[in-house]
């Protein structure tokens, strides 16, 4: 009996050396392990054997049927490795082919011009505020201490509606709003749709857009007004960027400055951004003018206060290349989705 | 304003690099606009005399000149016809470089080199130079040599170099002047600048005449009868001599950008460049009644101005006449009728003051800017008439072009005097977060020409009167915080700390911007004014809401003429403008403000509003794939209970696929809470008739939105609900009803029919055709039924369920169809 036991498991062995799938190896499998396997039957016919008989056949059977699983699941683990290998081999990809579209959508350029630049000053505690597009020639002129024969008020430069009524020049009737609403401490920026009469070419837009900045306090210095200043410019356009102030003339500031920062493009040694002199104008600023802080009834011996104004077409323009401001207008497509 | 270094040298000495004048006059407050080299690139051209000339003998327009350079005699062939012999000349040597162009030709970049050839077969050992070809400013070289050879006047050493003979190097800076500061648009007001800024000594030109003759009202009388005139002075020089300037004083005019023409002419120029202060000449010959009125004009009066040009003038126009008619317009420019001419032996000179408004309503009524007419409209000291006047005489007298008359006429009634103004040294630290000792402050405003009297805290100070912007304790401030240096001082953060907020309009367009840039769409922008033709363009009714627009009293041209009242039109344009540039597929999206008229009351600003337009065409793109994004939208902007209801009559949309946007909203009244529908906006597949319009031959889809509406019917708000424990039971029934049956009523009677333990509606086929009636379809749809505190049995979903069905039967004679 233990040659016919030694037989099969060799004959196992032999087979199971030979097998290649999980399918040959399972037929092993049923062969000798099945309801009708070889190892099975002999455990069948043990029915006529004595006790003493039984018991040792049993045990050689026992002892067979366990080396024979073990090598079964040996051999599983083997072809189901090499299965595996094979298919994953078959479902290789090219990975180099484009991914399936999901279009993500663009901000205008000036838009992300904007709440970058609106970010920056948000970081500083200032509110956001908002004023009409059209306005007073109160809000616009007037009490932005603009003299009733100043320039600026003539039907070449300003779009009327009427003669009280305009579209706003410039962002600055937000500061007059707010002195008007609000109690000091102020501090706000108010980004916003300007007009003035230009006729478009590649630098002059009739609508542009601003933003205007206004803080007011106990003991605001000029100090202050550069640091504030000096901070956005690090913000917005690196830290390595340096700052000049050079003194200018606003009829709502007094005194008045324009800040030029180190051109971001070249760092200062001079480019075809920066035009050569390795400084960028970008802002207007200056202490607010006691006549503008008086429209709000504001005491101008307690408090001062500083003002700027900046355009967004000139940073954008500035910043990303663009040559031509009529292209923020003109909404080609391919203009827009560059701005990701 | 241009200032030639050199002459500004003449009174102030500033002996530094032009880099280093312009860089500090910037941080000083003069800002710079150029700076520009004069007399650069010219190496190897010198003086020379023509000694003969002679015709060559291969061309008839060549002569061949004998040109005598101190150490040799060199021939030279030239075609200019204004050579004579016995001329100084200015000779570019063989191998000599200038900056050209040449006669004639385009100009380079890198100049001109000379070299030795022969013309038409005779031997040419270099050039005559005309002024151009040395880099004088086509309209500022005088007319007598403009197209010819310069002919040099006076006297220089044979083979001298030409630059330093001619003094011809400068540093020339054009200075941007702020309309605060005109008295900075004269070389006195740039030198007081330069001055102050390099603490060098000021000196003042000088105005004292030698010798006058006879008495000037003997000559001349003026009447003035506008108070438009705050001054006017008169003064006469006889025995004219009008001939060419000295070279310095053509130089300096040169050096300004201006062209030398007469000595006259161009002593007028030199000292309004000098003060700030215009001057004419009249010849007295031409001045009817040897008078001077100074009066506003006659409607409808014509007037030719010393341009050639005939003007229509106007009653408010101020005009300097004589006894009979008018001999020039004030501050603007003098008449054709009056000028000074080759024989003029007598003149009457005008140095006056008008007001700067007029000047500069006239200027711009006439379309005529003149330097003149700028000057006066940015204002100027009238103090400055009589010394400006002086200073022409002086210079009249020793150039010896004339003999001074005694005396002057001055008109001038009210006298403007300095005014004292009161600065506190506290304040300007205060303002300027400096520390800064009162003497320090003194210097400054001294070195500005300023009296500073006053003790301790007190600064009380009187500017020249040329400084008009001095007006106000800040004024004061700007003064000391320039001189001191923007530079110098400190950089510090505002103390205290507010939280910064922003309005809810602002943040719920940041949302909408953000989410439909996430859905794929593309912002875009455009202007606020349109045409009043898109309301037709467009279809809009006659009398519909969009047509109550703004109008613009001065718009850039009819296209632009008024205030947007929706974006669609604008959003149509720029739909139509990608479509004819053959991009297949376009999304996008503009959130903008739009205007309407104030009806309540037309003389209050109008009525402005943020609407959200959204736009599309191209493959994939259809009403349901608008609605989509519509639906997302709102959604995240806390709109979520909408219906959409066809609307079939508005003009920009295909009437069969057109939708009203309505949300609910909770108005607050007295008597409670009423909850109320509100529109939100429109959307729609566009009118092909609106396409044809546009030009676009793709079907498109438009949504307009309205900011307010959403923000009405709009709550943030966002409250969990629990993750259902137990399972739900899910239904599905076809339904064949008539065609006219929207699935949106159908839904409604789902949900009304059901109680709360049906969670979901979902459509998710409708079927029309062979297996379905015609007039009829086959609307399917998915019921979602859960209990959320309990399994829920068959049984319990069967009885609502059956009794949706009912009702749905009964009221939509909708029929259950075999799935």
């Amino acid at each position: 009996m233990q040659e016919k036991l030694n037989e099969i498991l060799n004959r196992a062995k032999e087979s199971l050396e030979k097998a290649t799938s999980i399918q040959e190896t399972e037929d092993i499998r049923i062969q000798m392990l099945g309801k009708k396997g070889e190892l099975t039957s002999i455990l069948k016919s043990m029915k006529d054997l004595s006790p003493e008989e039984k018991k040792a056949l049993g045990m050689g059977v026992n002892k067979a049927k366990a080396e024979v699983e073990e090598m079964l699941q040996k051999k599983f683990e083997e072809v189901k490795t090499k299965a595996r290998a094979v298919k994953l081999q078959a479902e290789k990809i090219d990975v180099t082919e484009p991914g399936k579209e999901v279009e993500l959508g663009s901000k205008h350029p000036l838009t992300v011009t904007i709440e970058e630049i609106t970010k920056v000053f948000k970081n500083m505690g200032f509110s956001v505020v908002e004023g009409p597009e059209i306005e007073t020639v109160f809000h616009n002129f007037d009490a932005l201490n603009a003299g009733p024969n100043h320039p600026a008020r003539d039907m070449t430069d300003t779009f009327y509606v009427n003669e009280d009524i305009l579209l706003r020049t410039q962002t600055s009737p937000v500061q007059v709003r707010t002195l008007l609403k609000e109690e000091p401490p102020i501090r706000v920026i108010s980004p916003g749709r300007v007009f003035r009469c230009d006729t478009p070419d590649a630098t002059h837009s009739p609508v542009f857009h601003q933003i205007e900045g206004l803080v007011v306090d106990e003991g605001i210095t000029m100090a202050d007004l550069k640091g504030v200043l000096d901070s956005f410019a690090k913000q917005l356009f690196g830290e390595n960027t340096r700052t000049k102030f050079r003194p200018h003339h606003f009829p709502f500031t007094e005194p008045s400055a324009e800040m030029d920062v180190s051109c971001f493009k070249c760092g200062g040694k001079g480019c075809r951004v920066c035009k050569g002199s390795g400084w960028i104008e970008i802002l207007g600023c200056g202490m607010v003018h006691p006549n503008v802080l008086k429209v709000g009834d504001i005491d101008t011996e307690k408090y001062t206060g500083f003002a700027f104004g900046l355009g967004a077409e000139r940073v954008a323009m500035l910043k990303y290349e663009i040559d031509d401001i009529r292209l923020n207008y003109e909404n080609d497509m391919r203009y827009i989705k560059q701005f990701k | 304003m241009i200032v030639p270094v050199k002459w500004l040298n003449d009174y102030t000495p500033v002996n530094v690099s032009a880099e280093e004048f312009c860089d500090r006059m910037i941080m000083s407050g003069s800002n710079l606009e150029t700076c520009t080299m004069m007399g650069t690139g010219i190496e190897g051209v010198v003086v020379g005399k023509i000694e003969k000339i002679e015709k060559h003998p291969d061309a008839d327009k060549l002569v061949v000149c004998q040109v005598n350079v101190g150490k040799e005699t060199v021939q030279i062939v030239t075609g200019a016809t204004n050579v004579f012999e016995g001329a100084l000349v200015p000779v570019a040597l063989d191998g000599a470089h200038i900056p050209g162009p040449l006669h004639g030709q385009p100009k380079t970049e890198d100049g001109v080199t000379i070299t030795k050839g022969a013309l038409r077969g005779v031997e040419s050992c270099g050039m005559l130079c005309g002024a151009g070809e040395l880099g004088i400013e086509d309209k500022c070289i005088p007319m007598i040599y403009k197209d010819g050879i310069w002919i040099l006047e006076g006297e220089y050493a044979l083979g001298e170099d030409i630059v330093t003979a001619l003094d011809l190097e400068d540093a020339i800076v054009d200075f941007e002047i702020t309309p605060n500061r005109p008295d900075c648009l004269a070389m006195l007001g740039m030198a007081r600048e330069a001055s102050a800024t390099f603490n060098t000594e000021l000196k003042m030109p000088q105005t004292k005449c030698k010798n006058e003759v006879d008495d000037v009202n003997d000559y001349i009388k003026v009447e003035v009868k506008s108070d438009l005139c705050k001054r006017y002075t008169a003064r006469v020089i006889k025995d004219l001599k009008i001939g060419q300037s000295p070279w310095w004083l053509q130089k300096r005019l040169i050096a300004a950008g201006m062209r030398p023409i007469n000595n006259i002419v161009d002593i007028t120029n030199f000292v309004m460049l000098e003060y700030g202060q215009p001057l004419h000449a009249f010849d007295i010959r031409q001045l009817a009644g040897a008078k001077i009125v100074v009066d506003t004009a006659k409607d409808g009066e014509k007037f030719v101005t010393l341009d050639g040009v005939e003007r229509t003038l106007t009653a408010d126009m101020l005009m300097i006449n004589d006894g009979e008619k008018p001999v020039a317009v004030a501050g603007v420019m003098g008449g054709l009728n009056s000028e000074i001419l080759e024989d003029t032996e007598v003149m009457v000179l005008e140095s006056a003051n008008f007001f700067s408004n007029s000047v500069r309503l006239t200027s711009k009524a006439l379309t005529l800017r003149t330097e003149a007419s700028s000057r006066y409209e940015k204002g100027i000291d009238p103090n400055l008439c009589e010394e400006a006047s002086d200073r022409f005489c002086y210079l009249v007298e020793s150039l010896g072009a004339g003999t001074v008359v005694k005396g002057i006429i001055d008109y001038y009634p009210e006298v403007e005097k300095a005014s004292v103004v009161k600065a506190r040294v506290s304040r300007i630290n205060k303002v300027l977060g400096l520390d800064l000792p009162r003497e320090q402050m003194v210097s400054y405003l001294e070195s500005l020409e300023m009296k500073v009297e006053g003790e301790g805290d007190e600064l009380l100070v009187t500017a020249p009167t040329v400084r008009q912007d001095i007006e106000i304790e800040e004024d004061i401030v700007e003064e000391v915080a320039r001189l001191y240096g923007y530079d110098n001082l400190p950089t510090t953060l505002p103390r205290g700390n507010k939280e910064a907020g922003e309005p809810l309009a602002k943040t719920m367009r940041d949302v909408a911007r953000d989410s439909l840039c996430a859905m794929g769409l593309n912002e875009i922008l455009t202007y606020s004014f349109v045409s009043p033709k898109v309301f037709d363009m467009t279809r809009i009714d006659e009398d519909s809401w969009e047509r109550g627009y703004v109008k613009i009293l001065n718009p850039l041209g009819e296209d632009y003429s008024v205030m947007r009242t929706f974006l669609t039109p604008n959003m149509m344009e720029v739909l139509a403008r990608n479509y004819s540039r053959k991009l297949d597929k376009v999304r996008c999206f503009e959130i903008g403000n739009c205007f309407t008229e104030n009806y309540m009351d037309p003389k209050a600003l109008p009525d402005e509003g943020y609407s959200i337009c959204i736009g599309a065409y191209g493959q994939g793109e259809d009403f349901f794939t608008l609605k989509g994004v519509v639906v997302s939208l709102l959604e995240k902007m806390g709109v979520k209970d909408l219906t959409f209801e066809a609307e079939s009559e508005y003009g920009v949309y295909h009437p069969g696929r057109c939708a009203r946007i309505v949300a609910k909203h909770n108005l607050e009244l007295e008597s409670g809470v009423v909850e109320e529908e509100i529109e939100v906006g429109i959307m729609g597949e566009v009118h092909p008739e609106v396409m044809e319009n546009y030009g676009i031959k793709t079907r498109c889809y438009v949504c307009e939105l309205l900011l307010d509406n959403i923000i009405a019917a709009s709550n943030m708000e966002i409250r969990f609900t629990p993750i259902p424990k137990y399972p739900a039971i899910s239904r599905d029934i076809a339904l064949l009803v008539k065609e006219d049956v929207t699935v949106g009523a159908i839904e409604k009677v789902i949900k009304d029919a059901a109680n709360s333990l049906l969670k979901e509606v979902k459509l998710f086929d409708v079927y029309r055709g062979d297996q379905v009636e015609k007039g009829f379809k086959s609307a399917a749809f998915s019921l979602l039924y859960r209990d959320n505190d309990k399994t829920l049995t068959d049984d319990e979903v069967s009885a609502v369920h059956q009794g949706v069905l009912k009702a749905l039967e009964e009221e939509l004679e909708a029929k259950l169809r075999e799935m």
